[in-house]
């Protein structure tokens, strides 16, 4: 009865206890499972240094078309043939467009933009202008005008709106001006530069495109076998196992020799698909092995956990529980794999593009430029650049991405906690 | 033994699903490329095409010629080349394998012996400077992709120090290159596993004891340690077969090695279907044989492990 009386009306001094206690408590912040990793990862240096590589390699190749780089389709077989890197014997000022061969207005990109927007505005406002078949005709040419000779075209390969408005924004920006080839050229005169640079968006989008496409599959794969278990457990990882066993770059080629004939080329087109974008689901459909077999080991040792049970009385539906509950509790494993799958897919595509059946000419990857760096290794004269940029490059991306992988493995291993 | 011939005979009943299943897509796959070998011979009047086309069974219906193929595949007959005249797809592969066999031996050789040398060392000298050096090399081995070493090599070895042979086959010169450039990938990667399960297994309890009965430290590392760190390397040497052998393709192109690999690229894009099967079949087979003689060696390293379960 005394103790509750004192409960009921504490004196000051108590108070002000309970008070800085609240306070403390609250001022006392939780540390996540993500921000612990975080801290850990920060302290590990070779892990930190990867991770700013990586992030500048994907800036510059997301923003590539913006950089004052040269066109890397152009060919010029007159006088840039095989050039050796650096500034010896070159010119500093390399303007885009002013090859005479590719006959634009004033022998540069900025003249000849202008000169084809001024057609292209002049058709639009006749179009406007005119009525019935006359109108039928202009539109027509207005649409051949567009399609045939606009000189984006001409200097990149196929560019998307998003590509077309960026490398506008950097005509606006540069001008015709662009770097020398500090790389040097290839035997077809074209800059190495630019093409290691536009290799690399080729590269790092089947990286990750074909990563997620894998993610997809393994993630839902394992996490369904491992949560119903029983004898779908065993039938699902059977096929697992068996597929493990086919040598799939054979089939991958079988595929690709599907693809790339006459064919079947314009039976997509008419679907609108793109060659490369089955590439990369054909890669990512090839790599969720592991990870469904990861994923159904955690999601096992998960599944008898209270919060589970928890989900079950509420009313939750499998589906829902498999999905809402199970897969964010294993994405810490995932994320760490998904770092190491991202380079064995690019380096598969490295593979496949130096085998000749990957992405194929005028796209670049760096797979490809290092392929034809090869071709041009002969015991007469050794064009070492070819190689070394386009391998460095592929070498240096794949060696970060490992370590980061390392790193983050390390740090989410809840075994390191608090080291 | 009873067990073992039980696991054996159980896993030879998967192998041979797996290898029907491998060659069944192989065959529709290959087959639903459009056009046929002779497409590139334009002006073959219709009636040599209809002849030369009946002599590989191509003008029966699909089904037929598939389980035509495979009753004779069956009994190890994988026919007659298509692209390469007067040779049968057993000759080929006949003269391509032991290329492709001893290319992949010396690598895995290469690779095991470098990779659990230096797997070793780094657990012993623990975050010594000798460890950092060759866990980054095991890394960049791991991450360099093989053709792109393999050109550099060539840079290198060949033409600036003029040490060793660029291409060809034959002599003991010519294939230590292939084989280092095909290795390297999963020395690294050895290396790494020997690094983590030694430094897992130096901290058990029965090292511990064996230091303390005064044993030397070599003794103690290669007659107890290194039993116990190896199980994980082992368990990766399915895999890594796998991959060297399909990792030889690259290879074998780079030094113009008359392999089976090189065969088979042009094969497949030729339309050469007898001769692109036989190899996948092959290749196929190899990697399964690997895995089996894999499981085997684990169930002898580490005595817990039953075949039975595998």
């Amino acid at each position: 009865m005394v103790e509750s009386q004192d409960a009921k009306q504490p004196d000051a001094s108590e108070l002000e206890r309970y008070a800085a206690l609240l306070d403390e408590a609250r001022r006392i912040k939780g540390t996540s499972l993500w921000q612990d990793a975080w801290r850990r990862l920060k302290r590990n240096r070779l892990a930190m240094i990867s991770l700013w590589c990586l992030v500048a390699v994907a800036m510059l190749a997301a923003f590539a078309p913006l950089l004052p780089l040269q066109s890397p389709l152009d060919k010029d077989l007159k006088d840039r043939k095989n050039l050796a890197p650096g500034f010896r014997g070159q010119r500093y000022w390399v303007k885009l467009g002013e090859r005479s061969d590719l006959r634009f207005a004033s022998d540069s990109l900025t003249a000849e933009l202008a000169k084809f927007d001024d057609e292209v505005a002049e058709l639009k406002t006749k179009v406007r202008a005119a009525s019935g078949t006359d109108r039928e005709q202009l539109l027509g040419e207005l649409d051949g005008k567009i399609h045939n000779s606009d000189p984006l075209e001409k200097l990149w390969h196929n560019p998307g709106s998003i590509v077309r408005q960026l490398l506008r924004l950097r005509i606006m920006l540069f001008g015709d001006w662009c770097l020398p080839s500090l790389f040097g050229t290839d035997d077809l005169g074209r800059d190495v530069l630019s093409r290691v640079f536009w290799g690399a968006r080729v590269s790092l989008i089947v990286g990750i495109v074909a990563t997620l496409v894998s993610l997809l599959i393994g993630v839902t794969y394992g996490a369904v076998s491992g949560y119903l278990g029983g004898w779908i457990d065993s039938v699902m990882m059977r096929i697992v196992d068996i597929l493990y066993s086919i040598p799939f770059i054979f089939i991958v080629i079988f595929i690709i020799t599907i693809l790339s004939a006459e064919e079947t080329k314009a039976k997509m087109d008419a679907l609108g698909i793109n060659q490369l974008t089955v590439f990369y689901v054909l890669i990512g459909a090839i790599y969720w092995l592991t990870m469904a077999r990861v994923v159904r080991g955690q999601v096992i040792s998960l599944k008898t956990e209270l919060f589970i049970d928890a989900a079950h009385v509420v009313g939750a539906s499998r589906a829902r529980i498999v999905f809402q509950h199970l897969i964010p509790n294993v994405m810490s494993v995932v994320i760490v794999y998904l770092t190491l799958t991202i380079p064995a897919v690019m380096r598969f595509e490295a593979f496949l593009s130096f085998l000749g059946v990957g992405v194929q000419a005028p796209d670049v990857s760096w797979g490809l430029l290092v392929d034809e760096g090869v071709k041009a290794v002969t015991p007469i004269k050794i064009y070492w650049w070819l190689i070394a940029f386009s391998g460095g490059a592929l070498a240096a991306t794949l060696f970060s991405l490992n370590f980061l992988g390392d790193g983050l493995r390390d740090a989410l291993d809840p075994r390191m906690k608090n080291r | 033994m009873g067990e073992s011939l039980q696991f054996l005979f159980r896993r030879a009943g998967w192998y041979l699903a797996t290898m029907w299943v491998v060659y069944t897509v192989s065959f529709f796959l290959m087959h639903a490329v459009p056009g046929g070998p002779f497409d590139a011979e334009r002006n073959l009047p219709p009636e040599v095409r209809k002849n030369v086309e009946a002599q590989f069974n191509l003008n029966d219906p699909l089904p037929v010629q598939y389980f035509d193929h495979l009753t004779r595949a069956l009994r190890g007959d994988f026919g007659a080349s298509i692209k390469i005249p007067d040779f049968t797809v057993n000759e080929i592969i006949g003269q391509g394998f032991p290329i492709s066999a001893s290319l992949g031996l010396f690598a895995m050789v290469f690779a095991v012996c470098l990779g659990t040398t230096a797997g070793v060392v780094s657990a012993i000298r623990r975050e010594s400077f000798v460890d950092f050096s060759f866990m980054v090399a095991a890394t960049l081995g791991i991450a360099v992709p093989n053709f792109v070493l393999a050109s550099l090599a060539i840079i290198l070895f060949v033409f600036q120090i003029q040490l060793l042979p660029a291409a060809g086959w034959g002599s003991l010169k010519q294939i230590i290159l292939p084989a280092i450039c095909l290795g390297a990938p999963y020395a690294g990667y050895i290396s790494r596993l020997t690094r983590t399960g030694m430094l897992e297994v130096l901290g058990r309890d029965y090292i511990r004891t064996a230091f303390a009965k005064g044993l030397s430290e070599r003794r103690v590392v290669v007659r107890h340690a290194l039993r116990g760190a190896l199980v994980p390397v082992v368990s990766y040497l399915g895999p890594a077969v796998a991959g060297v052998m399909t990792g030889s393709l690259v290879v074998e192109k780079i030094f113009a090695l008359p392999g089976m690999g090189s065969h088979f690229i042009e094969a497949a894009f030729q339309r050469d279907y007898p001769l692109a099967l036989g190899v996948v079949v092959v290749y196929t087979a190899l990697v399964l044989l690997m895995n089996t003689m894999v499981d085997f060696s684990y169930a002898i390293l580490d005595p817990r492990v039953k075949l039975g379960e595998l």
